[in-house]
């Protein structure tokens, strides 16, 4: 299906928020995520089940003011 | 001490990471400056470059407190969401609050920053916001249950100093008791002596400092003169008058008769 992750159109075969992270390589990393504008607790995006055009944002720390 | 939600600290500086010509010059930077708390940000991670666990990394290095923003937020339900990701990636209740209402100026949108403030207030962050001086918003958010207010001198990355000195001043005589923390616009380090002798609890400066010809030399700077206008506060500043007042005793002055009754044609 197709989804929009960071912005960005991908597909992906990924069920779950959990399952998308780990096929991106961020199963261990420092990220935070939310879906549709709202936020998904890491210990939750095993429940966190992906629909087609959903809006998937994958965030990490990074230099701010 | 600055005192932000109940935590004590010595330093009075607080140091934005952004736009340093380098990570080491960054690490320096923050060392020179003593500064105890920095701020952070959170981007999208690409799966590719993976900018952000590297910057994780040298923030841990740091050793110093982390204060993460919500920079680039137009609205009250992004800079929520934001704040959320934010508590769960720094471990921080602590978040420095920016609803941003336009481009040109990155001035604080005050009715979303309200709307924000009360949501994570609820959901028990201690919310850190960036505003304007403006009284009826402060008293908004001091009645969302912020205890410190994070006012701007000027636009961000400006350099123009307080803009609205009398604003300021009458925003710190308002609040005696809330942490206020000047934060935006500063560019010398004399504009934050001048915030810390109006009596502010603090300054953060990104900018100023990143964006310096030595970037070490100038956090340097700056840590003395906050430090230096504290003290100056502290130490109780004499009024400004409008006529002279002389510091020098006048009672036994050399020549003071001599110089009423002389011919001045003679000098």
């Amino acid at each position: 299906m197709q989804i929009l992750l960071n912005g960005e159109p991908v597909a992906t075969d990924a069920r779950t928020l959990q399952e998308l992270c780990a096929s991106l390589g961020f199963a261990e990393s420092k990220v935070a995520t939310a879906v549709n504008g709202s936020f998904v607790a890491s210990a939750k995006r095993g429940l966190a089940a992906l629909s087609p055009k959903d809006e998937v944002e994958i965030v990490a720390p990074r230099q701010g003011g | 001490m600055l005192d932000i939600y109940g935590e004590r600290f010595t330093s009075r500086l607080l140091l934005g990471t952004a736009q340093y010509p380098s990570p080491a010059t960054l690490k320096q930077a923050v060392e020179a400056s003593s500064a105890e708390i920095v701020t952070a940000s959170l981007r999208r991670e690409s799966a590719r470059a993976r900018a952000g666990q590297g910057f994780w990394e040298l923030i841990e290095r740091l050793g110093v407190r982390v204060l993460p923003n919500t920079a680039g937020c137009r609205t009250a339900k992004e800079a929520v969401t934001t704040a959320k990701m934010a508590r769960e990636l720094f471990g921080t209740p602590w978040i420095k609050l920016e609803v941003i209402a336009n481009d040109d100026t990155l001035q604080p949108e005050l009715f979303g920053l309200v709307e924000a403030a009360t949501i994570l207030v609820a959901e028990g962050f201690q919310v850190l916001p960036y505003t304007t001086e403006d009284l009826s918003a402060a008293e908004r958010l001091v009645g969302a249950g912020c205890t410190v207010l994070m006012p701007w001198a000027s636009p961000i990355g400006s350099a123009r100093g307080l803009i609205n000195r009398d604003g300021l001043k009458t925003l710190r005589a308002y609040f005696p008791d809330t942490t206020l923390i000047i934060d935006a616009g500063l560019g010398t380090p004399s504009q934050a002596a001048g915030a810390m002798e109006l009596g502010y609890d603090a300054v953060l400066l990104n900018t100023a400092v990143a964006k310096a010809g030595d970037p070490v030399k100038m956090a340097q700077a700056f840590a003395r003169a906050v430090e230096a206008g504290r003290l100056g506060f502290e130490a109780g500043l004499i009024e400004p008058r409008d006529m002279a007042s002389p510091s020098t005793p006048v009672a036994g002055t050399p020549f003071f008769k001599e110089l009423i009754f002389s011919d001045r044609s003679k000098t």
